[in-house]
This record gives structure tokens, C-alpha cells and sequence, in this order.
């Protein structure tokens, strides 16, 4: 039996890949926002009931320790942003466990930035800036709300249409039982089988007010139809999710709530519970700036911009060769 | 039996579906950035051959089934049905089915090996080898020196496949032939 000791992206691919890094760099020195490292480990995990962490043990002053591999450089850059640093951005490698396939990898390299007094609106702006300046000659950038999308694309309404017809839709076009599926659960598949492959296909296509309940890390706010929403955006180019912005939540007792919700959801679906980033917290609490933060995924953007189909043709060793 | 979940599928493996095996052709990993995960599946049903697409949760999980693909040669058919002897020296024979024998039957020839689905040990399909070779029994005569492309006529075969063949191929000659396309190859 041959061993695939080989990589899987051709030679030629990671110096362009290398090329790209540099552009993003530079990118950022331009706009004098510091590039910065942070610890792939954490006392603390994401929360988040649709991330699965992996988590390790190590020996260390303390003794022997659980220590959870990041899904996001997130909770260690804001307390960088809690301690004064300004704006930041990092390249950093993160895993999320169970994620394989054409569009995902056990471990990946997310590029994530945040903007202290950067509204929501103005971040996306720059997200666009990056997208373009890897990729030029896309098309005009649209921005849609969240539920004007399932409103034109599958006349239904995410925040008002009965849970019984969602769950029917959603049914009928996943070709799956959905009967005991939450609201999320419903909109997160016709999202993605409906709505997704659609997005950024000629141009660049930013979604924004999302369901409160799919804030994570984004303050809630109210959109015009006086609904719930999170002050929240994701932008796609060729069917391809790239990146997820927050308007950061600052409040340090909204986020623990938040957190202590994400868990009880996680243990009621059977899922263990992750260590809480009790040094997030008191971040917030000494008090974090105002501003908005966005996570892309590097990996994904190389791909479009190289035109390749899968991602493990820009990587050097995807999960199943490491 | 043991079972797979979602991110366990991969081409080729063999699970249960409805009541009936079926073997994985692709398995897609649909995740919205901070949504759940779905995987769409796609399924051959060994019974029938049809392809089948289908979502799943991730994490949800399907029994394996206890489908085994064995090489046997070809022996007779009695009538009602045919046998076939597994390859490795134990002069196993199964008996198979006119519905599991499908299209395979037109390129059936003794002493030849074929692939043989089992499942729970019983056949449920049987697949040719890609190429074959075959006498010709029938076919119009052939036409002394033509030997020129283009032109072709159909010839009936051993097997009782019928096939296009060149106009200078005469009957009792031996041609090679691709079962998966049906198309005549060369003079073997």
C-alpha cells in the first residue's frame, strides 16, 4: 500500500498562497492595524452549541490542566483590545472538530481583525476593501437583510412565518425530517440549501440582520420592523460564506449570560459543556472599546482567487494527510 | 452491526437505508458559519441501482450493512438459475436470480469471473468485467476488404448481446468488447 505522504496543494499553489499572506499584510500595515499573536490554547472554549471543540491536556504550573484548542482567535485578541492595543489583526490557526469536507478542515488559518470605533457599517467597508484587493474585478458589493433574502428567495418571513410551515419547508427541501426542529434549526437549513449557493455570484453579497438568537458574539439590536436582530454581518462571493462580522458585544454581563445559555443548550443536546474564558469576562468588565470585529476565512478567499474547487488544493496537508 | 455517523461516510462504504444496502457515493458538509451542520449524502440502493440524494444532521448515524463484493466464475443456468463459483479455492457456488443478474445476463460467459454483490450472503447483483471477449454467432457478411473506418452493422453475440461492429467482421470471429458502454473494441 502507497502512503499519501504527499501534499495536496501543487508547490506552485503555496507560493502563491505565500504571495497572498504578504498581501494581506501589507494590507493591514497600510491602515496601521498590528498584526499580533495570541495562544492556540485556552483555559477557556467557545461556548457556541454549533462548534465543537477539541480540547487537550498538558502538564503545567498549575498541574495537569484541560486546555481547549481555539475555534477563533477571538476571546485572546479582545482582551489585547481590553488592554489598549488598538486596532489588531492575526493569522491564526484554528480548529473546529467534526468540520471536513470540500469547504472545511479540522484546522484552518482565520484572519480576524478588530476595529475599536468602527461601526458595523464601516468594517464591512473594509472587509470589501480586502476581499477586493485579493480579488479585483468582482462585481458591485450588495448588502441584503437577512430576512428580505427568505422573503424574495422562499417567500417565507424567518421572524414571523408559524414554526410548522418553516419546518415543512425546510423538510421538503432538505428531503429530511424536520418536524422536531427548532426556528434556527430550519432557517440554518434553508439558508444553506436555499439561499447560500445563490450569494456573491457575480459580485460580492453582504447578509446583515440576522435573528437575535443567532448573535453569538454581536450586540442585539432592532431592525426596522421593530424584530429583534443581531448587529451581525457574513459575506459571500461565489456561494462561499467568507467572513462574519460583530459589532462586538461589550457588556460583560451579557456576555456571561450568554455563555452560561450557550452551555445549558449545548448539555440539553447532549453535547459537554466547555469551559468558560472566565478571563474574557473580566476583560469586559475592566472594559473593552466600542467597535466591530470580523473573522474570514483565509483558506476559502486563496481558494476563489487561485479558482480552485476544493480546499484542500491550497493546503499543504489537509486532516486526513497530517 | 455496527453503525456510522455522518462524518464516517466516505465513497464505497456500505449502509442501510430504508430497509435496503446501499454503498455511499458522496458525502457534502453544508455548515453555515454559526448554524448547524447538515450533510447531503448521495446513495446508490445496490438493490435497484438508483442513486439516491439525502440530508442528514451531522452526527446522525446509519447502520452498516453486510454487503460483500466477491470475484466467481461463471458456471450454468438451469433454467431458472444461474450459478456462479467464488474464486479462491473453496468451490463456494451461489445461486443467483433473474432480477440480481439484471443486464449482466447478455454478457454472461463460463469460466469467466464476474463480480457478486452479497448481501447478508445472498446475491443481489453481478457485474461484468469491463472488457470481454466474445464469439460472434450472427451478423450479415462481411465485406472482403473493407477494412475502411466508418460503416458498421450489428452482430449478435454469444452472449446474446447485440453490438455495432465494423462491416468486415465475419461470423465466429472473437471480439473484444467494453460491458460498460456495450461498444465493440478490436478483433481479439
Amino acid at each position: 500500500m502507497t502512503i499519501d505522504w504527499q501534499p495536496t496543494a501543487e508547490i506552485a499553489t503555496l507560493r502563491e498562497r505565500a504571495r497572498l499572506l504578504a498581501r494581506v499584510r501589507a494590507f493591514f500595515a497600510e491602515r496601521d492595524v498590528l498584526e499580533v499573536e495570541t495562544p492556540v490554547l485556552g483555559h477557556g472554549g467557545s461556548t457556541e452549541v454549533h462548534l465543537d471543540s477539541l480540547c487537550t491536556e498538558a502538564r503545567t504550573p498549575a498541574g495537569r490542566e484541560r486546555l481547549w484548542l481555539q475555534t477563533s482567535p477571538e476571546f485572546a485578541m479582545k482582551r489585547l483590545l481590553a488592554a489598549g492595543s488598538g486596532p489588531i489583526f492575526q493569522l491564526a490557526r484554528c480548529f473546529r472538530d467534526g468540520e471536513t469536507g470540500a469547504r472545511h478542515n479540522l484546522e484552518f488559518t482565520m484572519l480576524e481583525w478588530y476595529r475599536p470605533g468602527f461601526s458595523l457599517a464601516a468594517l464591512i467597508d473594509e472587509t470589501e476593501a480586502l476581499v477586493r484587493a485579493l480579488l479585483p474585478g468582482r462585481g458591485a458589493c450588495r448588502r441584503h437583510r437577512y430576512r428580505s433574502l427568505f422573503r424574495e428567495m422562499l417567500t417565507v418571513d424567518p421572524f414571523t412565518t408559524p414554526l410548522e410551515d418553516l419546518r415543512q419547508l425546510a423538510g421538503e427541501r432538505g428531503g429530511l425530517d424536520m418536524r422536531d426542529a427548532d426556528r434556527d434549526g430550519c432557517l440554518d437549513l434553508l439558508m444553506s440549501f436555499c439561499i447560500e449557493p445563490y450569494l456573491g455570484r457575480e459580485g460580492i453579497d453582504v447578509v446583515v440582520d440576522y435573528p437575535a438568537s443567532q448573535a453569538a458574539l454581536a450586540r442585539h439590536g432592532v431592525d426596522d420592523e421593530g424584530d429583534a436582530v443581531a448587529a451581525r454581518f457574513e459575506l459571500y462571493v461565489d456561494g462561499l460564506e467568507l467572513a462574519n462580522g460583530y459589532d462586538e458585544l461589550v457588556d460583560a454581563d451579557e456576555q456571561a449570560a450568554r455563555f452560561a445559555a450557550d452551555n445549558a443548550a449545548r448539555e440539553a443536546a447532549g453535547k459537554p459543556a466547555v469551559d468558560v474564558d472566565q478571563r474574557l469576562i473580566a476583560a469586559l468588565e475592566a472594559g473593552m472599546p466600542e467597535g466591530s470585529g470580523v473573522a474570514l476565512g483565509i483558506d476559502r478567499l486563496i481558494q476563489l482567487v487561485l479558482g480552485h474547487r476544493e480546499l484542500a488544493e491550497v493546503l499543504a496537508f489537509p486532516a486526513s494527510r497530517c | 452491526m455496527a453503525s456510522y455517523s455522518t462524518n464516517e461516510f466516505k465513497g464505497g462504504l456500505k449502509v442501510m437505508l430504508d430497509g435496503d444496502p446501499c454503498a455511499i457515493v458522496d458525502n457534502e458538509f453544508v455548515k453555515p458559519g454559526k448554524g448547524q451542520a447538515f450533510n447531503r449524502v448521495k446513495l446508490r440502493n445496490l438493490m435497484t441501482g438508483r442513486v439516491w440524494e439525502r440530508t442528514f444532521k451531522s452526527g446522525e448515524s446509519l447502520e452498516a450493512a453486510d454487503v460483500l463484493e466477491l470475484d466467481m466464475e461463471y458456471l450454468y443456468n438451469d433454467g431458472e438459475m444461474w450459478h456462479f463459483m467464488k474464486t479462491d479455492g473453496s468451490f463456494e457456488q451461489y445461486a443467483v436470480d433473474k432480477r440480481a443478474l439484471g443486464d449482466t445476463e447478455k454478457w454472461l460467459k463460463e469460466q469467466v469471473a464476474y463480480t457478486v454483490t452479497l448481501w447478508n450472503d445472498n446475491p443481489i447483483s453481478v457485474s461484468a468485467p469491463n472488457f470481454i471477449e466474445l464469439e460472434v454467432t450472427e451478423t450479415d457478411p462481411g465485406l472482403k476488404g473493407d477494412t475502411a473506418q466508418g460503416g458498421s452493422k450489428p452482430a449478435t453475440l454469444s452472449s446474446g448481446a447485440v453490438v455495432r461492429v465494423p462491416l468486415f467482421i465475419n461470423e465466429g470471429e472473437v471480439l473484444k468488447v467494453d460491458t460498460r458502454t456495450g461498444e465493440y473494441v478490436s478483433r481479439a
